[in-house]
């Protein structure tokens, strides 16, 4: 048990001291030595754009990448992620709706219709996943692309129609520049989502493993299919509103941190999410030191590595099955055992 | 658990035609038959995992689809062929899954001693901490045997539970069901399609043909020249050995 969760205590600690680094990155000088003498205008920068900054790439690192453990989970396939199924957008979708049909919305209004159109998306992806079976598990991201592209042509198209075009554009690439107080603050629903997560791990982790088996242990299937899905949806809906799209996070981090800890949702929930907040908050500081004191959109960092991580994790796939990664007993308690164990079949 | 007139229709095709049997409590009670003369259908109705269009399948005094899902499933478990699980699962947490229905997911001592035992039973605690995808097809079918123990049903129903196993590891997939009614004492129901397994390991034997029940009785009676040449329109020949009969079809 303490072997297990040494590597979470490492993500933390790590996290932490990258969290209070990135606090001091920025065009303006900030010292710790100032903000405890109580020098005003340095205190307002870190309350107004600093902290607000950290808390908001924090939310959108956890919430991400939980959104796609669950549904890699549900979908019982490892490609699927807000990025690949289609969520992202349709949340975009649901933002330009509001913003055609409701001109003087709020972010809490644009947030609404988020949440609708990204769960409904989800759905209608799964619901025609289901419904094909493809035979090869690539297939499905590659059809959830395709949707969301399909998706995606339809915002263009609605957005260039009505002149939308540059007021979308703030959702259509994920940034954290204009993430000030009273910006920001919705994305603080990821934090009530993600905890319900963590209480229906056990429910996705039946349900990923099939409607035979969940209804052999008295788990309804379809209700626990499409919270499950509502719940990744909204984490997703609500980050986009905020920040806009961020992608591959949601798929890289839940397979890298299986490959190391297996796919007991309750155990790896917590490295899942920490290890996504260290990755966006890398990337996040990469985007603001690479053309100081400019900074880039943060989805194009993520995209880059994240694309480049997506294609190896492929490539992976395709050599070496599912096989885990281990790097020594402290990544699981099985190791040592396991190799105690020699490789013949035992009597049964 | 009593069963009455099941039919089911799939795309208009008749698979089960007015069923009716009775299961003998605490018994190996096996289902053979051609494909398609509806044996895993049964199996997946009296599971309450497929939908009947007409009949009665009443279980401890309440109809089937009576029954809270939740509370089924601590008197009854079945392992369908579809269990292929493809999750990065140690065997342990496969086992912890079993005891779902009890404490759903917040494992007990008591749930961690049935755990124990399950594992303990199928001889699995050298692998316990290793990740099923990496076990061989053998032990992973006892791994998932060893859930439906920590279940701690009643009733254990199996479907082909010796499909894409050899001799070896398919004999002993039935001396473990053997052991799960003679030491347990389970009421184990299973689809076999290896008539000679059927033979030697079950107290029962139900022989299906085109969705109908054409016999339903103890090993001996069933395993007629007669009646199976009539199930599976085949020569047979019976021997018998070690007290037990045996087909030979050509």
């Amino acid at each position: 048990m303490i072997k297990r969760s040494i590597t979470t205590v490492l993500l933390a600690v790590a996290l932490l001291i990258l969290s209070v680094w990135s606090l001091f990155v920025g065009v303006i000088d900030l010292h710790l030595s100032d903000l405890l003498s109580g020098d005003l205008a340095q205190l307002e920068v870190f309350i107004i754009s600093r902290l607000p900054r950290l808390l908001a790439l924090l939310c959108t690192g956890v919430g991400m990448s939980v959104a796609g453990l669950i549904m890699q989970q549900l979908c019982m396939n490892k490609f699927v992620s807000p990025t690949t199924g289609a969520t992202i957008s349709s949340a975009q979708l649901g933002i330009l709706l509001a913003l055609l049909f409701l001109p003087g919305s709020t972010l809490w209004g644009r947030a609404l219709f988020a949440f609708a159109a990204a769960i409904l998306g989800t759905w209608v992806f799964v619901w025609f996943i289901q419904r094909i079976q493809f035979k090869d598990v690539v297939m499905v991201p590659l059809v959830g692309i395709m949707f969301g592209n399909v998706i995606g042509g339809i915002t263009s198209y609605l957005a260039y129609q009505y002149d939308m075009t540059q007021a979308l554009s703030t959702w259509l690439v994920g940034h954290f520049s204009l993430v000030v107080r009273g910006r920001f603050e919705l994305v603080y629903l990821t934090v009530p989502l993600v905890l319900l997560a963590f209480l229906f791990a056990n429910h996705f982790n039946i349900v990923g493993m099939g409607r035979d088996f969940s209804k052999n242990l008295g788990v309804s299937y379809n209700l626990v299919l499409f919270t499950g899905l509502s719940i990744a949806a909204m984490i997703t809906a609500s980050v986009v509103v905020v920040v806009g799209s961020i992608s591959y996070i949601g798929l890289i981090v839940p397979n890298v941190v299986a490959m190391f800890k297996g796919d007991r949702i309750r155990g790896t929930l917590a490295d899942t999410a920490l290890f996504g907040a260290i990755f966006v908050l890398a990337c996040d500081m990469l985007a603001r030191v690479v053309i100081a004191p400019y900074e880039l959109p943060i989805e194009l960092v993520v995209g880059i590595i994240g694309s480049l991580l997506f294609i190896g994790l492929l490539l992976y796939r395709l050599r070496h099955g599912r096989k885990s990664v281990r790097l020594g007993p402290a990544h699981s308690g099985g190791c040592a055992s396991s190799i105690a164990q020699p490789e013949k079949e035992g009597s049964i | 658990m009593k069963v009455t007139e099941l039919t089911k229709q799939y795309d208009g095709k008749t698979v089960l035609n007015g069923v009716s049997f009775e299961i003998p409590k605490g018994k190996v009670i096996s289902l053979i038959g051609p494909n398609g003369a509806g044996k895993s259908t049964v199996m997946g109705i009296i599971s309450r995992l497929v939908a009947r269009d007409a009949g009665l399948v009443d279980f401890a005094g309440k109809d089937i689809s009576k029954w809270k899902s939740q509370e089924l499933s601590k008197r009854l478990a079945i392992l369908t062929q579809s269990n292929q699980i493809q999750m990065k699962l140690t065997v342990r947490e496969l086992v912890a899954f079993g005891r779902f229905p009890y404490s759903g997911g917040r494992i007990t001592p008591e749930d961690q001693q049935k755990i124990d035992e399950a594992i303990a039973y199928m001889e699995l605690e050298a692998f316990e901490d290793r990740f099923i995808d990496e076990l061989s097809g053998g032990q992973r079918q006892r791994a998932m045997i060893a859930m439906v123990i920590a279940q701690d049903t009643e009733f254990i129903l199996l479907d082909e539970p010796t499909n894409n196993l050899d001799i070896y590891h398919a004999s002993n997939m039935m001396k473990i069901v053997r052991r799960l009614c003679d030491e347990l004492g389970k009421t184990v129901i299973l689809v076999l399609h290896e008539i000679n397994y059927a033979a030697f390991y079950s107290d029962y034997i139900c022989a299906f043909a085109d969705g109908k029940i054409v016999k339903f009785g103890t090993v001996k009676e069933v395993m007629t020249r007669q009646t199976l040449s009539e199930i599976y329109k085949v020569d047979f020949e019976i021997l018998e050995v070690a007290g037990k009969p045996l087909s030979i079809y050509y």
